[in-house]
């Protein structure tokens, strides 16, 4: 039998291959995403000032917005020719593919990221006044929290009537901590007028729980029938 | 237990009037707030109701994910829907309190929001039980009741931060409380103590025999050779 992080490695390059031919996922959360920062861009129409203050709001919003486009369409892609079914009767172990499907939505996810932020800078006009280095690790905790638990609660959804509704009504929820975090952390980061220590701390500690937990009761969820 | 029910019944419907008769006529009115004060009588016991039931959720979910007892899982869903009704009549009952005494129908401050987030996560949690297929139903919403409960100290904490770099209203100082309002206050935390058990009871007794019927019924289908359902 394989090890386990070879099964990971290998359904996180098959999904990275999908994506690279087809670039559904990656095509509408960029261009959903966009559209957020236009239609938030000239509905408020903030001064270089109010946006450094709602900037990380709008930023996080978009962000989560789009991942939940994505997140959908992670198991969505494995009902079809019951290759859902086939993982389940498989002796691989479920976290293994939890994490590959996780690590995938994440480098998604991350690039999407990478791709707004220079946009979110031209429109909004922003600079930073706080220490600027502090929003990478900020991105990465909060891209992580988001997506391990939108790729546990997507797989919930799948078995349920409209499913695609579905996730974000569980998401958001659950995520109201860490999306506070986020949210705190960069405002003041850019503004400057506060540390971000404490909220990079709660996002670490929202990480490891939540990744604990999803990887415990994967198991459950995968073959709850 | 049968013989429980009826005692249980006529317990409530005592105390539940003797708490209503001193809420409204033996409590003192308070100084500074007024007729409206009689209003905590009945917000702050659902309060306490509605945590109690969610923390019943919590451990019906969790024997559930390790025994896999059916009657667990009916008590999970009795218990998130009766707690859900009790947080929604403090979350109503809140601002008309709040209102004329703060002068703000709602603020995040810690007990508010933490109350707010947890109505929210069992509302996903009865959506979630209604929107799945029935087999699988127990098992997901089982996982969801622990993901959720594992977020609550992660609210606190953030909203605990959160609270000490916003602004906030001030809130009534400490003060000392009138011994006859204690009095009433804890005639009705118990008759709403009993009133919560007695709600929670029924709905799960509705519950064990909706999914008696439900298995007769398919079972009578099975047998009978001519018919098609």
């Amino acid at each position: 039998m394989a090890k386990s992080s070879t099964i990971t490695r290998v359904t996180l390059i098959k999904d990275l291959r999908l994506e690279w031919r087809s670039k559904d996922a990656l095509n509408s959360m960029l261009f959903f995403a966009l559209l957020v920062v236009v239609i938030f861009s000239f509905s408020f129409d903030p001064t270089a000032e109010e946006s450094r203050r709602i900037a990380g709001g709008l930023v996080w919003v978009a962000f989560l917005f789009a991942a939940v486009v994505a997140v959908n369409q992670t198991w969505a892609r494995e009902l079809r020719n019951q290759v859902l079914d086939a993982y389940r009767v498989s002796p691989a172990p479920a976290n293994s593919l939890f994490l590959a499907k996780a690590l995938g939505n994440f480098i998604f996810v991350s690039v999407l990221e990478a791709l707004m932020t220079p946009l979110f800078i031209v429109f909004y006009n922003l600079r930073a006044v706080g220490p600027a280095w502090q929003l990478l690790p900020v991105a990465l905790l909060g891209t992580w929290a988001l997506v391990v638990n939108g790729t546990f609660f997507a797989a919930m959804s799948i078995r349920t009537r409209s499913r695609e509704i579905m996730l974000p009504l569980l998401l958001f929820p659950i995520s109201i901590p860490a999306l506070l975090a986020m949210v705190e952390a960069t405002s003041s980061i850019l503004t400057g007028e506060f540390s971000a220590k404490f909220w990079i701390v709660l996002l670490v500690a929202y990480d490891v729980v939540f990744t604990t937990g999803c990887l415990l009761l994967f198991d459950i969820v995968l073959h709850a029938e | 237990m049968k013989r429980l029910f009826p005692i249980l019944s006529i317990v409530t419907a005592a105390l539940l009037s003797w708490g209503l008769y001193g809420a409204l006529v033996t409590a003192p009115t308070e100084k500074t707030m007024g007729e409206v004060q009689r209003i905590f009588y009945y917000h702050v016991p659902s309060a306490w109701i509605a945590f109690c039931l969610f923390f019943v959720n919590l451990a019906a979910s969790i024997v559930y994910l390790v025994r896999r007892s059916l009657k667990a899982d009916a008590l999970a869903v009795a218990s998130a829907e009766v707690g859900v009704v009790f947080c929604t009549i403090v979350l109503v009952t809140g601002p008309i309190w709040a209102r004329p005494v703060w002068g703000i129908w709602w603020t995040w401050d810690l007990r508010l929001t933490l109350t707010l987030v947890l109505w929210l996560i069992y509302v996903s949690y009865l959506i979630l039980r209604r929107f799945s297929s029935s087999g699988q139903t127990p098992k997901i919403a089982a996982v969801l009741a622990v993901l959720g409960a594992l977020d609550v100290p992660l609210v606190y904490f953030s909203i605990w931060f959160f609270r000490t770099q916003h602004p906030q209203p001030v809130m009534g100082g400490g003060g000392s409380i009138d011994p006859r309002m204690l009095h009433v206050f804890f005639v009705n935390l118990a008759a709403f103590s009993c009133f919560g058990a007695l709600v929670c009871w029924s709905r799960y007794r509705l519950e064990v025999v909706r999914r008696e019927v439900e298995e007769t019924q398919a079972l009578e289908s099975l047998l009978e050779p001519g018919s098609v359902r």
